[in-house]
């Protein structure tokens, strides 16, 4: 907190003493820019994905569906009974058959609006719901071969654990790549740091000649680094921002990629990379500026 | 203050200097003397730390250099003014910021020693060529800039490597009244130059004692100077 506070308040005299430098100002300035336009959009992905995630795993972890195949005459009975067992069975909350309109519904992607469904051997799919607690999936698939001989549960599982996996995976990359545009834009300020030290070597000549401490030295050019590295990130925040806001809203039929952003508290996280690219400039130049200064000695 | 016993230093596999043994007395006014290239910078630069001997002891205010850390030389330099031949400004600063570095760098409020530093540049003529940035001071403007940045922490020594190297006789002439007015305020003061008139015409003013480096030894000058 202490070091920030000097960071902030700055020291007026131990600024003057370093030449304002073209190049690297300019190079620390664009690559906090970019790294922080990039990390915007990595923190977008690893929070969408995330949402994604969650939404997939909760929204079909309380879901199945059991589809019934059986003759004209023998679904209506077949029905009842299958809903008569999933009545009784403890950890479900609710079960109902989709009625025709439903299932032509499911169906008109494929087949188009005009679909004859009562012509077609189409089966009969019922909807349960679990409780929280859900229901145990082996037990009712015996209960149900046995009474509803015919009967298949599909409890989701099969198709929703990879896709929770993958998203999972994505939210993990993006993290990822967060941590390596910090290692990216930690390196290049090192770059730039090392390069203008080395540029002032004289500088830095003339300031030993008067008594001047390493801690002064290196203080005047982190926090010239540190400072040039927080206006990019700024600058790189409003342009990553104003290109999140650029993209489609969030529509169910763009699935993943409209929702691609922040949303809700979501859109507080990104303004803390500023800050971020701030605490990797200071150790960075500090760390490059210790390791010249001893060199110099 | 500055005591060098039996210092070797050698450069590039060959001894540049030899058997040198000095103390510097508070007070006393020394000039260093030898033809170009016999080590008068290097003598000086280990007056002042910034080079350490090959071999013997160099004692500033009683602690031996290879004992103090880059902090503890910092602090030490700020006892002892050094005028370098080449003076070493900051060429974007302007002469007053150039001159008050030293305050800046030892963490002293400049705007509260604002009127002694104003003094200071008036007691060197300065005062018209505050504002103005190094390159574009004269020879002798520059001299006298390095020789107030050298004072303004009110150090116990000054050394001076060829104060007068770049200038007229004149201006030779009041930058030596000046380090002799310092020297009767009390302050150690050694200056290397290979000016023979500059070490007479001081003779004249103030008590010296000329010191010669030949053949990587420190003498006593004779009376023929």
């Amino acid at each position: 907190m202490l070091i920030l506070a000097d960071l902030v308040r700055g020291d007026t005299q131990a600024d003057r003493v370093v030449p304002p430098t073209g190049f690297t100002a300019r190079l620390t300035l664009f690559s906090a820019a970019a790294m922080t336009f990039l990390a915007v959009f990595a923190l977008a992905l690893s929070l969408a994905t995330g949402r994604l995630a969650h939404n997939w795993s909760a929204e079909l972890a309380r879901s199945a569906t059991l589809r019934l195949s059986a003759s004209d005459d023998q679904i209506a009975a077949q029905t009842q009974a299958a809903l008569s067992v999933l009545k009784t069975t403890e950890g479900v909350e609710s079960a109902r058959a989709l009625s025709e309109a439903e299932q032509q519904a499911l169906l008109e992607p494929w087949f188009g609006p005009d679909v004859p469904i009562a012509d077609l051997p189409v089966p009969q799919l019922i909807e349960i719901i679990e409780t929280r607690k859900g229901y145990d999936a082996e037990g009712l698939r015996l209960r149900l071969a046995a009474e509803v001989p015919g009967a298949v549960l599909d409890d989701h599982t099969r198709w929703r654990r990879p896709l929770v996996r993958a998203a999972s995976r994505i939210r993990t990359l993006g993290l990822l790549s967060l941590a390596l545009i910090g290692a990216i834009m930690a390196a290049m300020i090192t770059l730039a740091a090392h390069s203008a030290l080395a540029a002032n070597a004289q500088v830095i000549s003339v300031l030993r000649l008067v008594g001047a401490r390493d801690d002064f030295i290196a203080r005047a050019f982190v926090r010239r680094f540190t400072l040039r590295a927080i206006s990019g990130a700024i600058l790189g925040l409003a342009l990553g921002l104003g290109g999140i806001m650029l993209l489609p809203a969030a529509q169910a039929e763009g699935g993943f990629l409209t929702g691609l952003g922040f949303q809700g508290w979501g859109w507080i996280w990104p303004f803390f990379l500023p800050l971020l690219a701030g605490v990797v400039a200071f150790w960075a130049t500090r760390s490059a500026a210790r390791r010249i200064l001893r060199g110099l000695a | 203050m500055i005591e060098l016993d039996n210092l070797a230093y050698s450069y590039g596999g060959g001894e540049l200097l030899s058997e040198i043994s000095l103390r510097l007395a508070p007070g006393s006014f020394h000039f260093l003397t030898g033809p170009s290239g016999a080590g008068k910078t290097t003598f000086l630069k280990l007056c002042y730390g910034a080079l350490v001997p090959t071999s013997g002891d160099v004692t500033l205010f009683g602690q031996d250099v290879r004992s103090m850390g880059r902090n503890d030389m910092a602090l030490m330099r700020r006892r002892i003014g050094v005028v370098h031949q080449d003076c070493q400004f900051l060429d974007h600063l302007p002469l007053v910021e150039n001159i008050a570095l030293p305050l800046m760098v030892s963490g002293r409020d400049v705007a509260a020693e604002a009127q002694n530093l104003d003094d200071l540049i008036a007691w060197c003529g300065l005062s018209h060529r505050k504002h103005a940035l190094p390159p574009e001071l004269s020879g002798g403007e520059r001299q006298r800039a390095a020789l107030a940045r050298a004072v303004i922490m009110s150090p116990e020594v000054i050394l001076a490597d060829e104060p007068t190297g770049n200038v007229d006789w004149e201006m030779s002439q009041r930058l030596l009244q000046l380090l002799v007015e310092l020297n009767k305020m009390g302050k150690t003061v050694m200056i290397a130059t290979h000016d023979l008139a500059l070490i007479r015409a001081a003779k004249s003013r103030v008590q010296t004692r000329v010191l010669r480096i030949a053949n990587r030894r420190l003498h006593l000058a004779g009376a023929d100077l």
